[in-house]
């Protein structure tokens, strides 16, 4: 049976060290890299004749730039479309990482729980430092519900406090285990596949988790793209408390 | 069998995923620090691209595009009100024009109607007077013929009184019989 663990190891391609620290060139930085490539010479290519009447590329661009754009406006309204470059950034990142990671024998960057944490760390500190920017100490009303009787004020406080610090977790573990499962699952469907073939006469069974792969495969594929959504519009809706913190 | 399958399974997948010695790839700490910097890197690197080349250029593009449609529906709510003022000014005109040419045909027509009146008075006056004419002609005559009758008669009896007696009586004479015979 094929390992379902060994599609997450890392394996230096171009080992690099600098004062010690290990910045080693690996198929998970070829990965990044091939997804900002991809991501770059998409709207490139798409936009290259900036036409009136967008043609099937461009329709594309288009699409994904009002998609991105309409789910921050409508979760934070217009203050919110100075962070846009940012959110669609974090969309396109994750989605074409997702989108990648579906492909046979490729690595999927967002599998790993430190690229998540990284980007849903960097959602959180955007969102603390533009909400202290934004409302200074009035931030913090953010913790403070409104219409809730005094007595029991103390432990919504509490609450809050802790679900927003849990936010960062919640947003980067979402999207690793997503990622994670859906890919040992897939592995492990085909390995029965496999498995079943060398096994005799329960080679006539083969054809069952064969069928599963393949309705996984679609799943997985739903799922890269809801995932990357799922981040991005999380992203939005905790911006929103950064510029708003008062509902 | 189907236990021995399942058993084999299990005893392979884990300890080559998380044997002694070997971390879960996923979560192994080895592998941050090169993870976070190439992350850093990337998507930093996409950042700037999308955010001053990519972004800005789609966005020109739908701007312009809305703009442009804008501006079309504009113009065509413009033309669309230049029409309306034209069409009603094409009726006024019209039905200007037709008040007109119906007082025109009525003037014409009354102008038509009085000369045809004055013709006509004319044409009468000179038949009634011509008629008068010939009356006047006719009693004329009447009263002649009236007058004849005496001497005709007279003239009658003289050739009938020749014939009875054979012999011939004046003019005179018959008349003063006829006279006399009247008188009686």
């Amino acid at each position: 049976m094929p390992d379902p663990i060994h599609q997450f190891e890392i394996h230096p391609i171009l080992p690099i060290k600098i004062f010690g620290w290990d910045i080693s060139f690996t198929n998970s930085s070829l990965f990044m890299l091939l997804t900002v490539v991809l991501i770059t010479a998409f709207f490139m290519l798409s936009m290259r004749s900036r036409a009136l009447v967008p043609g099937r590329l461009q329709s594309m661009a288009e699409v994904g730039y009002e998609f991105v754009g309409n789910m921050l406006r409508e979760s934070t309204g217009h203050a919110g479309m100075k962070y846009f470059p940012l959110v669609f950034t974090l969309f396109t990142f994750i989605f074409v990482c997702n989108m990648l990671g579906m492909i046979p024998g490729f690595f999927t960057v967002t599998s790993h729980i430190v690229v998540t944490a990284a980007l849903a760390a960097l959602v959180f500190l955007t969102v603390l430092a533009v909400g202290f920017a934004k409302n200074g100490i009035r931030f913090l009303k953010l913790f403070v519900p409104s219409g809730v009787p005094i007595l029991i004020l103390p432990l919504v406080i509490l609450i809050e406090i802790i679900s927003f610090l849990s936010r960062p977790i919640s947003h980067s573990v979402r999207l690793f285990a997503n990622m994670l499962a859906g890919h040992i699952t897939l592995k492990v469907f085909g390995g029965f596949v496999v498995m079943l073939l060398g096994a005799g006469t329960f080679a006539a069974l083969s054809p069952l988790p064969l069928l599963m792969a393949v309705a996984l495969t679609a799943l997985e594929v739903l799922v890269a793209f809801l995932q990357a959504y799922v981040f991005t519009m999380l992203t939005c809706m905790y911006l929103n408390d950064a510029l708003h913190p008062g509902h | 069998m189907a236990d021995k399958v399942g058993a084999q399974k299990a005893g392979t997948a884990v300890p080559e995923g998380v044997g002694p010695g070997k971390v879960f790839p996923p979560l192994d700490p080895g592998t941050f620090a090169p993870q976070l910097i190439w992350l850093a890197l990337t998507f930093g690197l996409l950042y700037l691209v999308l955010k001053r080349v990519v972004l800005p250029r789609v966005g020109e593009v739908i701007e312009e595009r809305s703009d442009r449609i804008k501006r079309d529906l504009a113009q065509a709510e413009k033309l669309k009100a230049d029409t309306q003022k034209a069409l009603g000014n094409y009726e006024q005109a019209l039905s200007d024009a037709r008040a007109k040419a119906g007082a025109i045909a009525k003037t014409m027509r009354d102008k038509l109607t009085a000369e045809v009146d004055k013709e006509r008075a004319k044409v009468e006056a000179q038949i009634a007077a011509k008629l008068a004419e010939a009356e006047k002609r006719i009693t004329e005559t009447k009263s002649y013929a009236l007058a004849s009758v005496g001497e005709i008669a007279s003239e009658v009896a003289g050739v009938i009184v020749t014939r009875l007696i054979g012999k011939d009586v004046t003019k005179d004479e018959v008349k003063r019989a006829l006279v006399q015979r009247a008188a009686e």
